[in-house]
């Protein structure tokens, strides 16, 4: 994941609420077996069918409830690929949230007023340290967690940092806490 | 301090802050291959192929093809047999087409009993919440998540917050608990459990056998929800007992789950109540799950709609959906109907529907299917005889997969097809592009493939 610290550039539009995986890539893009060119497939129904027209922007401004349904994180991958680096909505669905910062495109949620402040600026920079989305119409604050700006902003592998955590994993799993389970090689 | 069960489940897992190490991982052939190739990329081995299990269920054919290599389409093919090959590579038991207990990956689960009590279990889909109805904690992960617990065991988490939703009354005469489900979601909306773990309690969820706490369960994501849970008692138990993963000293199992409930007098972030009693037998009507009414009401009009978004999505739902506002649910006609999925595909939701089916004809205007969830519960549904129960009547009995629910296998709606469907997402193309989905329960759709329409099974004989 490389990292991200300043996005800055023009807004596209998706004046939509409750848009879901199912619409962001269509299910008969998941066949793939690799993780790059889902672009070209993202929104495929409403493009080609014209309902929607959008941009490659750095910024997708979107509609409450962004990314709900199904946990496919083809759709950030498709996103990201197409050319967006964040998105920008009044609220998520909390897989793709989680989705999104996996994969390096960053989230952000503003509430509604300041989410279409941003549309009619058409353009924007958002600053992941400060966590400050500027615009023509002023300077709106976002929060991201933590631990998640940090490893947005040092471009971090999740699974290197858990495996620094090794020892605690050996651990929990010498102290029988774990030892409850069924044990799937035994069926 | 008194504990609710999400939190006694949290606190067990725990391996460091937000770090919760997981006790079962499923993996099916959508999510995985990405996963998969990111292990070899980095040299690195998986942590538990012992609490890992995989089948192949999103994109096989349900027509009786027996082996990967067989599949005709040729992209689900290669994933099918890529996820076969991932896992005599990485040393993971695997039950794939041709297995007896191939099968969608939350029906099979709960079926082999590795899914079981104080668990906290993951999978790459977001209807992992079905386990739940064990008393256990499990949600849907993305791809760089089984990447993640693949290689750790564990997995980082924002502590989720606590919902209750208290049921209390009994649900009346053919109402299920998929419709107790719908009307929750149309009730709170979509994004109504967001961010929130959630507990379903009270006198009606403790009379739902096990297939229908899991019905509920399963559809906790619908309304945004992390994770679905309900608490285990003896129906739980019994499930579990004698299944092929079951606790070897069960008896000893049974005393460690009974403390799982919560506690008296625990609290959570928000609690909700919901009169049982009041819920009816239950038909969508747009593109999400929370477009939902009861069937003895009509198409709602966007017109009467306060806000100005909903009136907007409202209008967009009607039109993709070829309905006009007004007209009674019972008028609108299916051409399709398809029984099964993950919500609605176990041995109990067929006995249900066959009984509405029995002696009776499929409508010369309709085409019905019944895809069984798992080879087991196809075996099973043969050995009663359910499979010729539905034949005669003129329905097709199929192979296990999670078939129409998503159309990512031959099984899908051509434009403008409208389904009753057994299912859990309306999305606008979700069966097939220009398909449009009406969710119910079994019973509603059995009786929707007889009569041509929907019709308030309560008065229907």
């Amino acid at each position: 994941m490389r990292p991200i610290d300043v996005i800055e550039g023009k807004v596209s539009v998706l004046d939509r609420a409750d848009v879901d995986t199912d619409q962001i890539i269509p299910k008969q893009f998941l066949k793939r077996v690799e993780r790059t060119g889902f672009g070209e497939f993202l929104f495929y129904d409403w493009i080609r069918d014209g309902e929607i027209e959008l941009e490659p922007n750095p910024i997708l401004l979107t509609g409450a409830n962004f990314g709900c349904g199904s946990s496919r994180e083809h759709a950030p991958w498709a996103l990201e690929d197409f050319g967006f680096e964040a998105i920008v909505a009044p609220s998520f669905a909390d897989i793709f949230y989680s989705n999104c910062t996996k994969v390096g495109l960053l989230p952000a949620i503003l509430d509604e007023e300041h989410c279409r402040a941003v549309a009619e600026a058409g353009e924007a920079r958002i600053d992941v340290d400060d966590e400050t989305i500027t615009c023509a119409a002023g300077v709106f604050k976002f929060e991201v967690e933590p631990d998640v700006k940090h490893r947005l902003l040092n471009g971090l592998d999740d699974i290197g940092i858990t495996l620094e955590n090794g020892a605690a994993i050996d651990a929990f799993e010498g102290s029988g806490a774990s030892g409850y389970g069924p044990v799937t090689t035994a069926l | 301090m008194p504990q609710t069960m999400f939190d006694k489940l949290w606190e067990a897992h725990e391996v460091s802050e937000n770090l919760i190490y997981i006790d079962l991982h499923l993996v099916h052939e959508v999510t995985s291959p990405q996963a998969f190739d990111g292990l070899r990329l980095a040299g690195r081995a998986v942590r538990r192929p012992d609490k890992t299990i995989a089948t192949a269920d999103h994109n096989v054919p349900t027509d009786g093809t027996m082996a990967a290599r067989l599949i005709a389409d040729q992209l689900s093919r290669v994933q099918v047999e890529t996820l076969e090959r991932n896992c005599e590579e990485f040393g993971i038991p695997i039950y794939s087409l041709g297995s007896e207990r191939q099968g969608i990956v939350h029906v099979i689960g709960p079926e082999l009993g590795v899914t079981q009590p104080g668990m906290t279990i993951v999978c790459g889909d977001s209807h992992t919440s079905t386990h739940g109805a064990f008393g256990s904690l499990a949600f849907g992960i993305g791809t760089s998540e089984v990447e993640h617990v693949l290689a750790t065991q564990c997995l980082g988490q924002r502590k989720p917050k606590t919902m209750r939703i208290n049921y209390s009354g009994e649900l009346g005469f053919g109402v299920t608990a998929k419709d107790l489900i719908l009307a929750t979601i149309g009730r709170l909306g979509t994004g109504g459990m967001v961010g929130h773990a959630v507990e379903y309690a009270g006198p009606a969820i403790e009379s739902l056998s096990m297939p229908g706490r899991m019905t509920v369960c399963n559809m906790t994501i619908e309304g945004g929800g992390r994770a679905g849970m309900i608490a285990p008692d003896e129906k739980t138990f019994e499930w579990v007992r004698g299944r092929p993963a079951a606790p070897n000293d069960f008896d000893a199992a049974v005393e460690r789950w009974r403390r799982l409930a919560s506690d008296e007098g625990a609290s959570f972030d928000t609690e909700i109540d919901v009169d049982a009693g009041a819920i009816s037998p239950m038909v969508t009507w747009g593109t999400n799950p929370g477009m939902v009414v009861q069937v003895t009401d009509s198409v709602p009009d966007p017109a009467q709609m306060d806000s100005p978004a909903d009136r907007e999505s409202a209008e967009r739902a009607l039109a993709y959906m070829g309905l006009d506002a007004g007209t009674p649910m019972t008028e609108v006609a299916p051409e399709r109907v398809f029984i099964g999925s993950c919500t609605n595909s176990r041995i109990e939701d067929l006995r249900e529907a066959a009984e509405i089916v029995d002696g009776r004809k499929v409508a010369g205007s309709v085409r019905a299917m019944v895809v069984p969830g798992s080879q087991q519960v196809k075996a099973d549904a043969e050995a009663e005889g359910l499979h010729e129960v539905f034949r005669s009547a003129g329905f097709e009995w199929r192979e296990a997969g999670c078939s129409m629910c998503l159309g990512m296998n031959p099984d899908i709606l051509v434009e403008g097809e409208r389904c009753a469907s057994t299912s859990n997402r309306n999305f606008e193309g979700r069966q097939g592009k220009g398909g449009r989905t009406h969710l119910v329960s079994p019973k509603m759709a059995a009786a929707a493939a007889i009569e041509g329409h929907f019709v308030d099974i309560r008065d229907w004989s």
